[in-house]
């Protein structure tokens, strides 16, 4: 193939790993941003919504397109309510103490780990595509399905946005995230904040594994790329700020695209590391995060 | 009678701040909080919203016990907090600061039209990041926000500090107007002719205690009150 198809190639599938990792990040900056909790959790509440798909769609007598639109709803229902839990029985019990809510996710993380190792056992298992649709371009061709991914992905990303800028819930989690001792002071339950905020992360990275799983197929380890990836992209777009993540992301995945399609997939995780390496080093609070 | 307390004590952690602090402030009256620099006033603030736990002592609303409500609740019992610094919510807009004093008590159009025309030059700037106004232009949001829960008890935390005298006039003017509408107002103030011209008691503090409670009326500039507990 000559190089401009090539290239053409290598932008489509770093868009969908933009588009994916935008959505899984996006949970974890706005869990760093409204609660200054590090979760390292998050990895794994994108495994438990691709173990949830396969789940929905694997038990539930609907076909393939139905099932997956169930799993799409009920997969970050499952992961937010264990999200929920997870925030009321550890988080808040640790007060959201920096240093020991990081401890509590790594603890968290190996409980869902093997809680999934035991219950999904350790094979991995494949969730069919909603449709089967194959776009025709000149020089190949390519999953209707992975443009769908980035285009579903851009919608729950608009959704997301609408919500925390055009509605109630949405203000009150920005002002908790500004000042939480003024926000209580103005009647804000914090610790419903904190659980909510909780929750709507793990339900984004539950929405974003149930996206990609019909591509990836569901495993018990698959949740430490999303983790390290989303960390990279965090820590790139600035912590909290949830347009740097969206920046960040598209950087990332794009290059990952590029990268991993001219030279090799490793080789885009090395870039990526050192890109956070001069972030932390020259612009130590991210692209777009403010300085503190 | 409106906001009592009685025999306070609050700190943070194993640090005891506030010890068997009392005071009461009247419906229609600004009663001034005075003391010298670590004295527990803006402690007292925190303790009274339930920001700072109270470890002994009664908070008392028209009688009813405030201490032990979770901090979210209390502004919804009709008590409105101005911090010391104005903790704006920055990056959020001039309306969306608005928006979240509403929301406490669920209260809509009619109040907020009432907080922007007591401070219309905020009106003239609803869209504008509130980190980006001018420091007296804060304060009036500050206190827009508070009124916007529509209070029966108004905790001011040093208003005054940092703003320009034509400023500080209008923040005088706002106090002594709302007064009249029959709020009890507790003022945390440092400049003593701000406090003579806007108060009518003032309880001066020291080591976390009200050491003694006066009538404005009965001090004048040069009282040994001010130079015993404020240093001027």
């Amino acid at each position: 193939m000559a190089f401009g198809p090539f290239l053409f190639l290598a932008l489509l599938e770093g868009t969908v790993m933009a588009a994916v990792l935008a959505l899984t990040a996006i949970g974890l900056s706005l869990v760093f941003g409204v609660m200054r909790v590090v979760n390292v959790a998050h990895g794994e509440f994108f495994m438990l919504g691709a173990v949830t798909a396969w789940f929905v769609t694997h038990y539930l007598p609907f076909p393939p397109a139905i099932g997956w639109l169930a799993a799409l709803l009920i997969a970050p229902l499952v992961v937010g309510a264990i999200a929920w839990l997870a925030d009321v029985f550890v988080l808040k019990r640790l007060k959201y103490d920096p240093e020991a809510t990081i401890v509590a996710t790594i603890g968290l993380l190996y409980i869902l780990q093997q809680t999934a190792l035991t219950f999904y056992g350790p094979d991995a298992r494949p969730v069919e595509p909603p449709f089967n649709l194959r776009l025709q371009f000149p020089w190949f061709g390519y999953s209707g399905y992975k443009l769908f991914v980035v285009l579903a992905a851009g919608l729950i990303l608009l959704g997301v946005w609408a919500f925390m800028t055009r509605t109630k819930a949405g203000l009150v989690m920005r002002a908790t995230q500004v000042d939480m001792e003024t926000a209580r002071a103005f009647g804000i339950n914090v610790d419903r904040v904190y659980a909510g905020t909780f929750a709507l992360g793990a339900a984004l990275a539950a929405a974003a594994a149930v996206l990609i799983v019909p591509i990836q197929q569901a495993h018990y380890l698959m949740g430490h790329d999303p983790l390290l990836l989303s960390f990279i992209v965090v820590i790139i777009g600035g912590l909290g700020s949830l347009r740097g993540t969206l920046v960040a992301a598209l950087i990332i995945g794009l290059s990952d695209g590029v990268i991993s399609m001219f030279f090799s997939p490793t080789l885009a995780k090395i870039i990526a590391t050192l890109l956070v390496a001069l972030v932390l080093v020259f612009r130590p609070q991210g692209l777009f995060g403010a300085k503190t | 009678m409106m906001l009592k307390v009685e025999g306070l004590s609050a700190g943070y952690g194993n640090i005891t701040i506030l010890r068997d602090l009392s005071f009461q402030a009247q419906a229609g009256e600004v009663t001034c909080i005075m003391g010298r620099n670590g004295a527990g006033k803006s402690t007292l603030m925190k303790a009274i919203m339930g920001l700072v736990p109270a470890s002994a002592g009664t908070i008392t609303l028209n009688g009813k016990a405030v201490q032990s409500l979770p901090a979210h609740k209390v502004p919804m019992e009709g008590i409105a907090y101005v911090p010391q610094g104005r903790r704006l919510f920055g990056p959020l807009t001039v309306a969306e600061n608005i928006e979240v004093g509403l929301l406490a008590r669920k209260k809509g159009a009619k109040t907020r039209d009432f907080v922007l025309d007591l401070f219309p030059r905020l009106r003239e700037r609803l869209d504008q990041v509130s980190s980006t106004l001018s420091g007296g232009e804060q304060q009036m949001l500050a206190i827009a926000r508070a009124l916007c829960l529509e209070p029966q008890v108004l905790l001011l935390d040093e208003p005054t500090e940092g703003l320009q005298p034509s400023m500080i006039q209008l923040i005088r003017d706002t106090v002594l107007s709302l007064r009249k509408t029959g709020m009890a107002t507790v003022l945390v103030e440092q400049r003593v002719d701000a406090v003579l011209k806007m108060s009518d008691r003032v309880c001066f503090m020291a080591h976390g205690r009200v050491e003694a409670e006066v009538a404005t009326g009965d001090l004048g500039p040069q009282s040994s009150l001010f130079r015993q507990f404020v240093g001027v």
